[in-house]
């Protein structure tokens, strides 16, 4: 396996415009199948949440403030992150870190456990009913492979991601990690100083609870607004802490028993 | 507490009834293994005997329900592909795969009466690997982002535990003669009040992730776990009170107490089990401890909390338009939409 620089999405909520031209791109490149129908009654929003159907996700979001309303969009994806849960608690390595510092399932490994569904923090992967296996966002890992430089937008061969090359406004972005965080942090600037006092950035932070995420974003409000946990952990962070209990508890357990045998006379 | 539309965050398990009966079965299989050891060193044979059979059936179904859960069964053996620390699936199926043909040789010793120094090597074996068999499906679930049982994770162990042991004791005292049922008698105390324990501080210690353990569903299989277990550890008791007379009473209190602690072993799992589900349900549980945390951790750093976004408050709204919300105040359309902030 080649080492290549970790590539990454930044998603600018402030520039969506909520066309969903990511969810189709997505859905038409990667042959995922269709959930069905169904109105939600939620804004324009009819998809509702990332699962093993959908890989990008638009997020409706309407707010008023004294008579005036606005509009949030914002396309939600895999966060793939650093310490990645799903990845963590894989019993079968089918869930593995590509070159590109990804998060990929191999369709061929995965038995369906579902042990990744309930581990991510952000609610990401699912189960695909009918097929039994765990799906979800491959940072379209056949196109950024296809030229073998990384993908890099512009450098020849490789192919961005299906959702960032459909995405009209540049809203989603796909580039590596390193040069993304540092455009959002220009980005970030420009619009405090535009006035735009809510604007933060959401999983650039190497330092939070899931090591920083490959897909990160920009919000122009709270993270539970779009439907993003605030303040994520990597529940693998715990697990020394949980097998120490498990320990006691199995130590204990021997204990019972012993003394269930030496402590009567019957 | 803000979020979109009221939807969840977390994903609900898709884990069928399969798994926690997978719990019961792998806690009661446990359990059995360490009585069959502790009756086999101590000459009870018809204890070790109950004990070994039990195990043997437990882990088999067990597994059953294991591999018919999986989304593709006849993969069950890419479980086998690697060995994996950071996956408590990974290392509970390699305990598993231990105990049970452990577990198996000790039961056909016992049937067949063939070579029964292997038969107690085996027992022995699969008593060793019991508590850890019991044991990590706690950690199992606890290591997930389901609210209700990461934060459960210094007590989810003791309460599978105990009720691994009650469970097998009530196995025990269902199959053994009453002569022999003395180990087996205590040990449904004793593991009865360590499960009841720790249901008890799952209830009351966590908080906010503590309510899913109290109502609805889950609450009402614990709390009916919990009086069966307390009526288990009085029939087990009582069961032991009058040996001479009465000897038929006494057996038949015996069998009732071990079939109420196998009753309330399943539905201390089950209830357990559908506590986690429900926290994953309700944003809230995922939201309001992370939202605190963050809080906390912003006065600790002395108010900014470097790099993250403080809760917005109603004044920082208005500094900011998003883009494109001028026209739309304007706009007919926008009128007639509900403008909600926090959607029911
Ligand atoms: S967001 Fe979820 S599915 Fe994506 S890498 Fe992180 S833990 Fe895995």
């Amino acid at each position: 396996m080649s080492v290549a620089e970790r590539m990454g999405f930044f998603t600018d909520t402030s520039i969506c415009i909520g066309c969903k031209a990511c969810e189709v791109a997505c859905k038409e490149w990667n042959a995922i199948p269709t959930d069905g129908l169904d109105l939600l009654g939620m804004s324009f929003d009819n998809t509702g949440q990332l699962d093993a159907n959908t890989w990008r996700h638009v997020a409706f979001v309407e707010q008023t403030h004294d008579g005036d309303l606005r509009w949030l969009m914002s396309s939600d994806v895999c966060k793939h992150c650093t310490h990645a849960a799903c990845l963590d608690v894989c019993p079968t390595g089918s869930l593995f870190r590509t070159e590109f510092g990804t998060v990929v399932v191999q369709e061929d490994i995965c038995n369906g456990c579902g042990y990744c569904v309930p581990a991510c923090p952000y609610g990401v992967i699912d189960q695909r009913q009918g097929d039994g296996r765990a799906w979800k966002c491959t940072m379209c890992y056949d196109r950024i492979r296809a030229g073998g430089d990384g993908g890099r937008a512009g450098s020849g061969g490789g192919l961005m991601p299906a959702c960032a090359t459909a995405c009209p406004t540049e809203s989603i972005q796909y580039g590596p990690l390193d040069e993304l965080r540092d455009r959002a942090a220009r980005r970030l600037e420009q619009l405090h100083g535009e006035g735009v006092a809510q604007a933060r950035l959401y999983g650039h932070d190497p330092a939070d609870g899931v090591g920083g995420d490959g897909a990160f974003f920009l919000l122009l409000d709270d993270p539970e607004v779009y439907g993003l946990p605030p303040d994520p952990v990597v529940t693998t962070r715990d697990l020394p802490a949980m097998w120490r209990r498990a320990g006691l508890a199995a130590l204990a357990m021997a204990a019972a028993v012993v003394a269930s045998f030496v402590g009567g006379s019957s | 507490m803000k979020s979109y539309y009221g939807r969840q965050i977390v994903k609900t398990p898709v884990w069928r009834p399969d798994i926690p009966a997978y719990l019961f079965c792998g806690g009661l299989a446990a359990g059995s293994a360490l009585l069959a050891a502790g009756a086999d060193l101590t000459r009870r044979p018809a204890l070790r005997r109950s004990g070994r059979l039990t195990a043997l059936g437990a882990v088999a179904a067990g597994a059953a329900f294991l591999i018919h859960d999986l989304g593709r069964p006849a993969r069950f053996h890419h479980m086998l592909r690697v060995v994996k620390p950071t996956s408590p699936m990974s290392i509970g199926t390699w305990t598993l795969t231990a105990f049970g043909p452990a577990a198996g040789l000790a039961a056909a010793a016992e049937l067949t009466g063939v070579a029964p120094a292997a038969g107690r090597a085996a027992g022995l074996a699969a008593a060793g690997l019991a508590p850890a068999l019991a044991t990590y499906t706690a950690v199992l679930l606890a290591d997930t982002a389901v609210p209700s049982w990461h934060e459960a994770y210094p007590q989810l162990p003791f309460a599978f535990a105990g009720s691994a042991l009650a469970s097998a004791a009530g196995a025990g005292l269902l199959a053994a003669p009453t002569a022999e049922a003395g180990p087996a008698r205590r040990l449904a105390v004793a593991g009865a009040a360590m499960e009841l324990a720790a249901s008890h501080r799952l209830a009351s210690t966590l908080g906010l992730t503590g309510e899913p353990y109290r109502s609805g569903r889950a609450g009402a299989l614990l709390r009916a776990s919990q009086a069966l277990t307390a009526a288990g550890i009085a029939g087990a008791v009582l069961g032991g009170a009058r040996r001479d007379s009465r000897r038929r009473r006494a057996r038949l209190v015996s069998a009732l107490s071990g079939a109420a602690l196998l009753a309330a072993g399943a539905l201390t799992r089950f209830g357990i089990f559908a506590a986690g589900v429900a926290s994953t349900k309700d944003p809230r549980y995922t939201v309001v401890p992370q939202r605190a945390r963050l809080e906390q951790s912003a006065a600790d750093a002395g108010g900014g909390a470097g790099g993250r976004a403080p809760a917005g408050s109603a004044d920082d709204e208005r500094g900011a338009v998003g883009p494109g919300r001028d026209q739309l105040a304007d706009d007919r359309v926008a009128r007639d939409l509900p403008g909600d902030e926090e959607p029911a």
